[in-house]
């Protein structure tokens, strides 16, 4: 349970005032002139330290991520990129950050960018959040009116320019390569790696990406020091962490917690339980749309966090958590989600263009139980077919809640394929 | 160098090189769709999946560089698991319609499907169609076969340079397409034809006539245009059924011009298939001993000095040889093979040669083009300048009207005179000349067509000097020739000799009654009408201008029908041979020339086209030289004088109609209608 006194995000209801003068009396914008007078490598090393992992999905170590960068600068300038596409169903976090915290955000992006020697970021928000581009933009000319970014930014000697961009509602332009595509005006595919960003990204040059949650929440760890954020959680996966709980819960919410909680607690606790009590639940997709469906037997003890979450074989991913009871039908939300990922591949790549269309068809014959028990195997292999073998994680994602599906839910489906086999037809009553 | 271990076999390879590369030299072969070297790497097939040590899933072998120490397997389960996953989905919604399909015997995904497919499909769903897209009247299009490779896209973007094929869509709905319906406008469009791995993109004059074994496929040279593109021809009995570019990579790479590659409609076409006699005044068939009968009758007691001949753009070396020694023989010195009385060829042969050679382009870091659209004049070549812009390496400055060269130039107007500027030194450019380490000049053949042409030549050749454009191993002065028999008839000497006359001269001593017999060789861009009372002889495979002028024709054969020695315009001498026979009564042009010259009785001293290869080898040595260039000294050439002409013009209006076959040709006025937008305009009244 996380104390009142460890949370980062105090804003996140839109309760105050969500621009610069409330911002400031929350504490944002202290002191970040002595945090860059730290200089670049002992913000990347306390970063490092503090222990954050992305908190876009995958994971990855923002303060080792941010190292990647070119030491010096070269004749290529540095950028950094703000993924504000949050697409991913069932996410809603940064969409709070973005209305009711933009500044968090853009003194994050000041010393990211610092850090990482790029005088100018780019923050990519999905077309969708209209209000939340105002309310973004709002913030960022506040920060250019009061010195805080631009020529000389904080006063720290630093040039430092921010830019929104707004995407057209691709889910794939969330995938770090294809956002750099569509900002540099291409069409949202994917790019080959390597080469990698930090070699080769936007223009050509060096360049990071980074979810929104990372960057609003380093200003405050490098505030109250690393040593605060990695006290949080359990080892390896600190801090605290924005979960957003929705589906079959009395009150939906988002929520910041510390990383570990059990997902139990997490929903008895602030989403007033599942509705009809926690032996009403089915499943819970505990990461957003991309990850395994887990059942009830495993909710009932696993922690939210990367390490636990992957044991089970599922993941932490944005922290999604989609709660279904047993009203659900699970076959056809998992079918929903692939009709999603059908919808939104981009078609570059062989697998993810062909499988993500068959295994949509599949799933949806599975829904009526139009279908022969062997479909079943065939349509875990088509899913194998398709992991591991893309460009980008999309194929993944799309693979990964069928696999759920059929590993948690195999008798669900067999039965639905026999009652569809003994029903008798239509034509011949 | 890294070290890396390919299924056991270590080798060192260059950095730099693709993970499939160096498979590749390791003797292993990895399948792939979307890869091809001339293009940039795609990586969205799948199809080249292998595994590499430590990595947890396998990796596409095209777009990974090689790495010190890196340990890939090529032929393990995971390997073969991923290839056959990637080639079950390209198969799910492709339609499986080989027996009908064009492709079918040279289809990448058929002969892969043989390697890596089931033999029966797990898919229960409907398939995808895609509706077909109109890219113009060459190539033809079957979208619901597309696996979505993006050869096309990328060959259009980087190759041609028109950028008009793109995906729209997303996910299965992805489609290639042009956006808006339009004909391609490359000069190249043809080429994606061959790029495609499927049949998604296949010839539409080559639709449903043939399969490809039942081809006979024989490798020649194109006579399009002065390059001297390698093509294979391929046959089925009498009949030239589709032309293929062959790798050459000093010549044309593996590209071919879109009338290289679809003209071959018009050889079928107003072709000259029995010999024709004029009597009174209309031209009636007859027979070659009458044909020669009328020409002996005529030439007896005609003095040398009014004989005169001319070759056309499409003769071989062989016949030029053959016609001169028989104008020789008969006393004349007015030969010409420059139809367009280019003034070229007096003096050194460097002077009319690309003397730093089609790939010398690729080194060059400075282009200044005079007077020439390489676009219409040599579209291969285009690309190969267009290649070096790409680079990045190379400023590249036009002397010429403004036109869509496929890269951006520096414009230093249309007017000739710049040159004289550059070449004192008071144009701006020359400094880049000068800077630059291997500089090179490009003069058109055009430009050298005008009445001043000799004083262009000279004005150039004044920049050659001036500007350090010849140096130690580079030469970069550069004369892009149009006609592929130019720089052949020029090392033969097929130019006026002492007292002799001519193009214009020959012309207008024809209409003077001076000339009293011209002999054509093929010769049809000439101004027919100025020929006066000559008797006109000529000897060519179309019933073009000058057949249609003609007193005796005497039916040759075109460049498919016979072999023959062609010098591109870099001085390459390359044979093309005989894929068919002559139509008709239609003879090889040296053996007329020969048969023609024993009635004179003045008989050429060769009974084979051997015997005249080598006699040619012995008057012009390195015509011996096959499928070399031999390099030409920096000799004296050209005329200084004032530059009178106006502004350079291009001499390429229509790219699609430049000779006797491609005016012959169906497929080539169609792309006049439908790419250039000329010709009639249809109407709603129009079938």
């Amino acid at each position: 349970m996380l104390k009142d006194k460890d949370r980062i995000f105090t804003n996140i209801y839109g309760l105050h005032d969500p621009f610069l003068s409330g911002a400031r009396a929350r504490g944002d914008w202290d002191g970040t002139k002595e945090i860059l007078e730290r200089g670049r490598d002992k913000i990347i090393d306390e970063m490092k330290a503090s222990g954050l992992r992305g908190r876009g999905g995958a994971g990855f170590g923002t303060g080792l991520k941010w190292s990647f960068m070119p030491k010096e600068i070269g004749a290529r300038p540095h950028y950094l990129v703000v993924n504000a596409d949050e697409g991913e169903p069932g996410t809603c976090k940064d969409r709070e950050i973005l209305r009711h915290e933009p500044h968090k955000l853009v003194e994050g992006c000041l010393i990211a960018s610092f850090a990482m020697g790029a005088h100018a970021a780019y923050i990519y928000v999905r077309g969708e959040f209209y209000r939340e581009t105002q309310a973004l933009q709002r913030a960022i000319d506040e920060a250019y009116d009061n010195g805080l970014i631009g020529k000389n930014a904080c006063g720290s000697g630093w040039d430092f320019d921010l830019y929104v961009h707004r995407g057209a509602g691709a889910y794939i332009c969330g995938e770090e390569t294809a956002l750099i595509e569509s900002l540099e005006g291409k069409k949202g595919q994917p790019r080959l790696k390597p080469p990698f960003p930090a070699n080769s990204g936007l223009y050509g040059c060096p360049t990071t990406v980074n979810n929104v949650e990372s960057i609003a929440v380093a200003p405050e760890i490098l505030r109250r020091g690393p040593a605060w954020f990695a006290g949080i959680g359990r080892p390896n996966n600190v801090g605290t962490k924005l979960f957003n709980i929705s589906g079959h819960v009395n009150n939906p919410c988002t929520v910041e917690e510390e990383m570990s909680i059990p997902l139990k607690e997490l929903i008895e606790r602030h989403c007033g339980g599942v509705t009809g009590g926690w032996d009403n639940l089915l499943a819970v997709i505990p990461g957003g749309a991309s990850v395994p469906v887990l059942p009830k037997s495993i909710c009932d003890t696993v922690l939210m966090d990367f390490d636990a979450l992957r044991e089970v074989r599922s993941g932490l991913g944005t922290a999604a958590v989609m709660v279904m009871d047993k009203s659900t039908d699970i076959v056809a939300a998992i079918s929903r989600l692939s009709a999603f990922y059908k919808h939104e591949s981009c078609g570059q790549c062989t697998p993810c263009r062909e499988g993500t269309g068959w295994m949509a068809r599949m799933m949806s014959r599975m829904v009526s139980g139009a279908a022969t028990p062997r479909e079943i195997d065939l349509l875990e292999q088509v899913t194998r077919q398709v992991e591991g073998h893309t460009i980008c994680a999309l194929g993944d994602a799309a693979a990964w809640p069928i696999q759920g599906l059929i590993r948690h839910f195999r008798p669900e489906l067999e039965r639905r394929i026999a009652a569809a086999k003994s029903r008798p037809l239509a034509a011949a009553e | 160098m890294p070290k890396i271990t390919i299924d056991d076999i270590e080798l060192e390879v260059e950095p730099g090189l693709t993970v499939l590369q160096a498979c590749e030299l390791a003797g292993k072969e990895v399948p792939r769709f979307c890869y091809h070297e001339r293009l940039s790497v795609a990586g969205n097939c799948r199809m080249c999946l292998v595994e590499m040590e430590k990595a947890p899933k396998p990796i596409a072998s095209c777009a990974m560089p090689v790495g010190e120490g890196m340990k890939i397997k090529t032929d393990s389960e995971m390997v073969k698991k991923a290839r056959h996953g990637v080639m079950e989905f390209l198969l799910i919604n492709h339609p499986l319609d080989c027996p009908i399909c064009d492709q079918g015997g040279e289809c990448d995904l058929q002969d892969q499907a043989m390697g890596y497919g089931f033999d029966r499909s797990r898919y229960l769903e409907m398939k995808r169609a895609v509706d077909d897209k109109y890219l113009g009247p060459l190539v033809k299009t079957e979208m619901t076969r597309c696996i979505h490779c993006t050869r096309c896209v990328r060959f259009a973007t980087e190759v041609a340079g028109v950028p008009e094929l793109g995906a729209t869509g997303r996910g299965e709905t992805m489609e290639i397409t042009t956006y808006v319906e339009k004909a391609l406008s490359s000069e190249l469009s043809g080429n994606i034809i061959d790029l495609c791995p499927v049949g998604a993109l296949t010839s539409k004059p080559y639709a449903f006539v043939a399969r490809p074994w039942e081809l006979k496929k024989t490798e020649s040279i194109d006579v399009t245009d002065a390059l001297g593109s390698n093509i294979r021809i391929d046959a089925r009995g009498p009949e030239i059924l589709r032309v293929l570019p062959r790798v050459n990579e000093d010549v044309n790479e593996e590209w071919l011009s879109d009338k290289a590659r679809f003209s071959y409609d018009g050889l079928l076409r107003q072709r000259l298939d029995k010999p024709y006699v004029r009597r009174d005044g209309k031209l009636r068939p007859a027979t070659w001993e009458e044909a020669f009968a009328a020409i002996v009758a005529r030439l007896a007691n005609v003095s040398g000095n009014k004989i005169a001949a001319i070759a056309g753009d499409l003769a071989d070396c062989e016949s030029m040889f053959a016609l001169k020694s028989l104008m020789t023989s008969l006393g004349s010195t007015n030969i010409d093979c420059r139809q367009d009385g280019a003034a070229v060829g007096e003096g050194s042969r460097s002077g009319y040669l690309f003397n730093s050679g089609v790939a010398g382009i690729e080194q060059a870091d400075a282009i200044l083009l005079v007077g020439t659209n390489p676009r219409t004049e040599a579209a291969v070549l285009n690309a190969r300048i267009r290649k070096r812009f790409l680079s990045g390496k190379a400023k590249i400055a036009v002397i010429g009207p403004d036109a869509d060269f496929t890269y951006k130039y520096q414009s230093l107007g249309a007017n000739p005179p710049v040159l004289s500027d550059i070449a004192s030194g008071s144009h701006a450019f020359a400094e880049t000349l000068k800077k630059a380490s291997k500089p090179m000049i490009i003069v058109g053949s055009g430009a050298l067509a005008r009445a001043d042409g000799a004083a262009v030549l000279a004005a150039a050749r004044a920049v050659a000097d001036s500007c350090g454009l010849i140096k130690d191993g580079w030469n970069g002065f550069n004369v892009l020739q149009r006609a592929a028999s130019r720089v052949g008839g020029l090392d033969l000497g097929f130019i006026p000799g002492a007292g002799g006359k001519g193009t214009k001269a020959i012309l207008d001593g024809a209409s003077s009654g001076e000339i009293e017999v011209v002999y054509l060789l093929g010769a049809d861009e000439i101004d027919t009408k100025r020929l006066g009372k000559a008797f006109v002889i000529y000897q060519g495979h179309h019933g073009d201008a000058g057949a249609a002028r003609a007193d005796v024709i005497l039916p040759g054969a075109a460049y498919t029908e016979k072999d023959g020695t062609y010098v591109n315009t870099e001085g390459r001498v390359q044979r093309a041979l005989r894929a068919v026979f002559p139509v008709g009564d239609a003879r090889d042009d040296w053996a007329i020339l020969r048969a023609l010259s024993e009635r004179l009785g003045k008989k050429l001293p060769f009974d084979t086209i051997e015997a005249v290869q080598t006699l040619m080898a012995k008057a012009v040595p390195h015509l011996g030289n096959v499928d070399e260039t031999t390099p030409a000294s920096w000799g004296a050439f050209g005329t200084a004088g004032t530059i009178t002409g106006g502004d350079f013009t291009y001499p390429v209006d229509n790219y699609y109609m430049t000779d006797a076959i491609g005016r012959a040709s169906i497929t080539m006025a169609k792309c006049i209608t439908e790419i250039l937008g000329q010709g009639t305009p249809r109407t709603g009244t129009h079938g």
